[in-house]
């Protein structure tokens, strides 16, 4: 390696034109010796060509005993260069052909030792495999990491519960702050948008409400609709939805990079828990917030409602508001309100596990943001069923 | 050291650069030339600018004054072809690395090939490990991606990248920082070796004063947005300038005392 070359400094291509000019190989047999002679820029730019030339002389070994390479006229060369004249002689000498490269301008004598080192080995090919058993093999992978996610669940819902244990013993181990701080930026600033789009998906339910029913003429039942649907389901699953999206993926995100930075171990290194310090906050925060976004939601959703039902339904503000009473009860509320809290608790426990997961490279911190959205979507939606059975089947 | 004779542009002529950001101007009317087949150091104190000349020059910082040129072709006037032809003529190491971490140490290496050669998959493979194994590492750390590399591993694997399409000129950001003394000890020797074999033309950014000593032709001095002087280690030593004193005469600079042959002498 540190093979010094001896006092000539070689200076960069004496021309600009040295590293245009096309390289030639050309060989003569001789008294059963191969004659080569090269010419032209050996470099990278002319790689692929030169290459082609490589491979061609290396047919000719056949009718030759040894063979000498003339580089002499040679005007310029670099590593692309040296190894291809490299694998030339390589090439022969594996045919047991007595190989010497003539007259090579000293400048370049170190670059052509120093690549005489490389690529000893023989390189191992990767073996291919069929396209059958590699979807095998994927299809089996993704079921053992079915069986490995619902483990990492259960894990996480371990530690944050072991985690508020401890916080119980010690109240003032719990991080206010950093749970107010993130209370502020998953709840408060979550609002305006929250706001706005269950505005929009009450009115949209509304419209369709009236274009459809008006047929039957069951306006009335309007109201029934918009009022029992934003309440039980759509205000909780929307918002939950919204959440996933707008605060899970900045969790994982966030919780990966620090994981990246080597953060999360200087933590540990300190004897500080993350789980308590870094998890826990996060988690209560989305837990109070969700119920709060959700009552904010469902509220703004039947304002939504009622907005379309007067401007396109022509029912009056008052008629909208009586009807509403006598079609909802506070039972359909709770139900929604019930939801809430454990809806975020996964959203949580999925966003803080996926960002744990998040190995060095950038990859995968996109991959294990987009997989944390996915998977609290599908759990969200997934629990919403559940709750369903279980209020059916308590007569909710 | 006698001058060489300079028939050809050098390497790199920078001209009464000034850079900002805001009201803070980082260079100040800076000009330097670097040689070619020189390894010019340029040092100066943390903050002082070394790292956004180094940024300027290769285009990632804007100037506000002044002319860069690079092998004869001044970057202002370059057209769009000119200055990718000049881009493929230079490899830079950052500081940090900068290896793409979803790609592994051979296909960081095989990047510019690829996107600039169009080589075949054999002659890419083999070329790629060839750099690999000429910045001293084994065939079979190519499959490792960039977090499963120790810091000089890394430094190494960004090494090669940068020589990946054999260029003319490398630039090296704090190649030794973050190494330990022998490690940056064994990649200078690296840099000497390599600029030796490649004819290289060398610009690198550092703080190691070994480093210095031990490969640089000449050094450049950065302080107050200026260069205040260049020239060969020895004429460094002998400097009145105050910061220059500081800098190669402080307790750290101990041991050039003790070997104060530079190599540019």
């Amino acid at each position: 390696m540190c093979r010094r070359s001896g006092t000539s400094r070689p200076g960069p291509p004496t021309a600009e034109n040295a590293l245009t000019q096309t390289p030639h190989l050309t060989g003569i047999v001789r008294d059963g010796r191969l004659e080569l002679a090269a010419a032209g820029s050996w470099t990278a730019s002319h790689a692929t060509e030169l290459e082609a030339l490589v491979e061609n002389v290396s047919r000719q070994f056949m009718s030759a005993s040894s063979a000498t390479i003339d580089m002499r006229n040679v005007a310029a060369f670099d590593t692309y260069g040296a190894w291809l004249l490299e694998r030339l002689t390589r090439a022969g000498q594996v045919l047991g052909r007595d190989m010497r490269v003539l007259d090579l301008p000293s400048r370049y004598e170190g670059l052509l030792a120093e690549v005489h080192g490389t690529n000893a080995k023989p390189q191992a090919t990767p073996a291919g495999e069929s396209g059958a058993v590699l979807a095998l093999e994927a299809t089996g992978r993704s079921v053992a990491g079915l069986g490995r996610d619902l483990v990492d669940f259960v894990n996480m819902l371990g530690a944050l519960a072991e985690a508020v244990l401890r916080v119980l013993r010690r109240p003032q181990a719990f991080r206010l702050t950093s749970a107010v701080h993130h209370l502020d930026r998953v709840a408060w600033q979550a609002v305006p948008i929250i706001l706005l789009i269950t505005f929009l998906i009450g009115g949209i339910i509304s419209q369709q409400g009236f274009f459809h029913f008006r047929k039957f003429g069951a306006d009335e039942y309007v109201v029934d609709m918009v009022g029992i649907l934003v309440l039980r389901e759509i205000g909780v699953l929307i918002v939950a939805i919204m959440v996933a999206g707008r605060s899970g993926s900045s969790y994982t995100a966030e919780l990966g990079s620090m994981k990246m930075r080597e953060e999360i171990d200087a933590l540990r290194t300190m004897g500080i828990d993350p789980v308590e310090i870094l998890l826990l906050p996060r988690v209560i925060a989305l837990v109070l917030a969700l119920p709060l976004l959700t009552f904010l939601g469902s509220m703004a959703a039947l304002y939504g409602g009622g907005l379309v039902a007067w401007a396109y339904g022509g029912m009056s503000p008052d008629i909208f508001i009586a009807r509403l009473r006598e079609a909802i009860s506070v039972e359909h509320f709770e139900v929604g309100m019930i939801k809430a809290p454990f809806m975020a608790l996964a959203i949580g426990v999925v966003a803080c596990s996926e960002g744990l997961k998040v190995k060095g490279s950038a990859e995968s911190l996109g991959l294990q943001t987009t997989t944390s959205v996915v998977k609290s979507i599908f759990l969200v939606i997934v629990l919403d069923g559940l709750f369903a059975v279980f209020f059916a089947s308590i007569g909710m | 050291m006698p001058m060489a004779a300079a028939i050809e542009s050098p390497a790199i002529r920078v001209r009464d650069l000034v850079v900002g950001f805001g009201d803070h101007i980082v260079l100040d009317h800076v000009s330097l030339e670097v040689r070619r087949g020189e390894i010019l150091g340029f040092v100066g104190g943390s903050g002082s600018g070394k790292s956004v000349l180094l940024r300027t020059i290769i285009g990632l910082l804007p100037k506000r004054q002044g002319s860069i040129e690079v092998l004869g072709v001044d970057l202002d006037r370059a057209s769009d072809a000119q200055r990718h032809a000049i881009e493929r003529r230079w490899g830079i190491l950052f500081q940090q690395g900068a290896l793409f971490s979803s790609l592994t140490a051979l296909q960081n290496v095989q990047f510019p090939m690829r996107e600039y050669l169009g080589l075949s998959g054999r002659l890419l493979r083999e070329v790629a490990l060839a750099k690999l194994e000429m910045v001293g590492l084994d065939a079979g750390d190519g499959d490792k991606l960039p977090s499963e590399l120790s810091g000089g591993m890394t430094k190494r694997v960004a090494l090669a990248r940068a020589l990946a399409l054999d260029p003319e000129i490398v630039f090296l950001d704090e190649p030794t920082s973050g190494l330990d003394p022998i490690a940056a000890e064994d990649f200078d020797e690296l840099i000497k070796t390599l600029q030796q074999t490649l004819g290289l033309t060398v610009f690198m950014v550092t703080h190691d004063l070994e480093s210095l000593n031990a490969v640089c032709d000449r050094v450049a001095a950065l302080a107050d947005g200026r260069v205040i002087a260049t020239g060969p280690m020895a004429e460094m030593l002998r400097s009145p300038h105050p910061w220059m004193n500081a800098y190669f005469q402080g307790k750290r600079a101990h041991v050039l005392a003790r070997e104060p042959s530079g190599m540019g002498t």
